[in-house]
């Protein structure tokens, strides 16, 4: 069995987001990138998956600028076997990085296709869902646990209400919940030794898909800052403010 | 042209959000008709048939949609589009996995949890959990939106008289089957709906310590909350995570027990009305977005707060 897991390269979860002065987007500049945190456990699964024998090879795809490369070589050093960069400008919607996911599947042909349930900065949570719609294959989203069974999945689900358990056909596509797995951490050797994996490069344009952008961003603007606060002095102070004056107990 | 609502319920009543995803369908357009698909949800239909903005219910049934699987649902939802500019359901789990399937099959770029209709084709919508608001402007013809349920008020369940259509099931797609479902049985409201959440940090120190938070939910009414310090300490399980990489809450009233307010955890909760924080650090940044902090030792704190709550005549439910 052949896995596929698609990583984005976006800011780190730990960076405080500021807004461009001009309203245009979020400063990127001088910003530490890392991989997207629930891609992280979709190359963790992928490479569980392989090194317990039922799966031979693990290919990491990312669709970015030349930069995320670096997410690639990441997932390389953790243990997926090659890589593909399929090299973009700007901002891709999800509906188009579903259709040039399209195309590697069909170059690829393999048997699953992981990715994070949702990218930390656009926020979508489309991309799966709308791949896995294209090829018309099986979806299981927000995968808390994973389990082949006789050339079937069976895939634990979060869902509001708790969870969901379904049995998909492979081929399939999962997105990945943070609760699917811990990521490991890269060895110094396991990275040196990615250094020597191969990567495959493409520009998007070779791969005969409208990127075009649909969507329209107007402008970006910080969130509604809360009104300052006040410090209370005690308890009964407190629960009488919430009580009074915030009318909320 | 009319806005299409996808109904979300479990096949006796509808679920609460269809209401607030409702009144953002009628802040498109007042032509809001709604889809409902399952099996057996005669009662269910009834019921979306007497919401308030909805004009006309479609219903369709077959026993393969019992479970709400996105496979068999998308494909009833793409053959009825040709009549609506606009397909609305809510930003929660059910929505998230059946949208994009839609808008695919559509080649519709859609756009995901907005929270406010600024025109027909303009949303304002949270990027980054919430740390940047984006204006966008769809340019397709046909619109795929999901809408965050906590930013609409519900609509009136009660008023409306639409007339209930069949329409035609799709074929089965057979590849994805329900296994099971287990819903988190709790007397406690859900984290994501809660109206009230008190959320504990790593200051509570361990996981027994916790039993402080549970007597004050359970006195407010409340769903239990923890900061990803508290969950990676194991005091309590992931479930109850509230931040960037859990679940983003957007209560009445949230307070903030021994959290010290990383950007990750503020991500989470810095939408809600009424935000309390309890934390014997002065400094700490929770207090930068607390509208009533109390520098505090939490564990004499709490105690007192119980002691004043139990002083108290009523408690809002």
């Amino acid at each position: 069995m052949k896995i596929l897991v698609a990583v984005k390269r976006v800011i780190d979860y730990n960076v405080q987001i500021r807004v461009k002065e001009d309203n245009s987007g979020v400063v990127t500049d001088n910003v530490k990138m890392s991989t997207n945190p629930p891609d992280d456990n979709a190359i963790e699964e992928a490479v569980k998956i392989k090194e317990a024998g039922k799966a031979t090879e693990v290919v990491a795809v990312s669709i970015g600028e030349e930069k995320a490369q670096e997410t690639v070589r990441k997932a390389l050093a953790v243990g997926a076997d090659r890589g593909i960069l399929v090299k973009t400008e700007g901002v891709v919607e999800p509906l188009s990085v579903s259709k040039l996911l399209q195309k590697i599947v069909e170059k690829e042909k393999p048997d699953l296709v992981f990715m994070g349930k949702q990218a930390i900065d656009d926020d979508c949570n489309q991309t799966g869902q709308m791949l896995s719609a294209l090829l018309n294959w099986p979806q299981a989203t927000f995968a808390s646990k994973i389990e082949i069974k006789d050339g079937k999945l069976e895939v634990t689900r979060e869902i509001d209400e708790g969870l969901e358990t379904i049995e998909i056909n492979v081929p399939a596509i999962v997105t990945c919940d943070l609760r699917l797995n811990e990521p490991r951490y890269a060895s110094l050797p396991n990275i040196m030794k990615a250094k020597k994996k191969p990567i495959e490069q493409l520009n998007a344009s070779d791969l005969g898909v409208d990127i075009s952008a649909r969507i329209e961003q107007i402008k970006v603007e910080e969130p509604p800052k809360r009104k300052a606060g006040i410090k209370v002095a005690s308890v009964s102070e407190l629960v009488q403010k919430l009580k009074n004056e915030a009318k909320v107990i | 042209m009319s806005v299409l609502l996808i109904a979300e319920h479990n096949n006796k009543e509808l679920k609460p959000f269809t209401l607030n995803a409702a009144t953002a369908a009628s802040q498109i357009d007042n032509d809001v008709h709604a889809v409902i698909i399952g099996h057996k949800c005669e009662e269910a239909a009834k019921a979306l048939s007497k919401l308030e903005f909805v004009k006309k219910v479609i219903q369709v049934e077959a026993d393969y949609y019992e479970n709400f699987v996105a496979e068999n649902f998308a494909p009833v939802i793409v053959k009825l589009a040709d009549n609506y500019s606009h397909i609305i359901s809510s930003a929660n789990t059910f929505g998230k996995n059946l949208m994009p399937r839609i808008a695919a099959a559509l080649d519709t770029s859609q756009i995901s949890d907005i929270t406010k209709v600024i025109a027909p084709d303009t949303f304002l919508r949270p990027i980054y959990a919430g740390n940047a608001f984006a204006t966008v402007k769809s340019k397709d013809v046909k619109k795929c939106i999901t809408i965050r349920p906590t930013s609409f008020d519900p609509c009136e369940s009660s008023g409306g008289s639409a007339t209930i259509d069949k329409a035609e099931a799709s074929e089965e797609f057979s590849k994805t089957k329900f296994v099971k479902r287990e819903e988190v049985k709790s007397d406690r409201p859900e984290l994501g709906t809660a109206r009230v959440v008190v959320s504990g940090g790593r200051g509570m120190q361990s996981g027994d310590n916790f039993k402080l938070i549970t007597s004050l939910a359970d006195k407010l009414n409340a769903a239990i909350g923890a900061s990803r310090a508290a969950v990676d300490a194991g005091y309590i399980s992931n479930d109850h995570q509230v931040g960037q990489t859990g679940k983003v809450v957007v209560p009445d009233l949230y307070i903030a027990v021994g959290i010290s307010g990383a950007i990750q955890h503020l991500a989470g909760m810095k939408e809600s009305k009424v935000i309390v924080a309890i934390n014997k650090d002065g400094e700490a940044p929770i207090f930068s977005v607390a509208d009533y902090g109390l520098e505090a030792d939490l564990f004499e704190a709490v105690p007192q707060f119980l002691e004043e709550l139990n002083k108290l005549n009523t408690i809002q439910k």
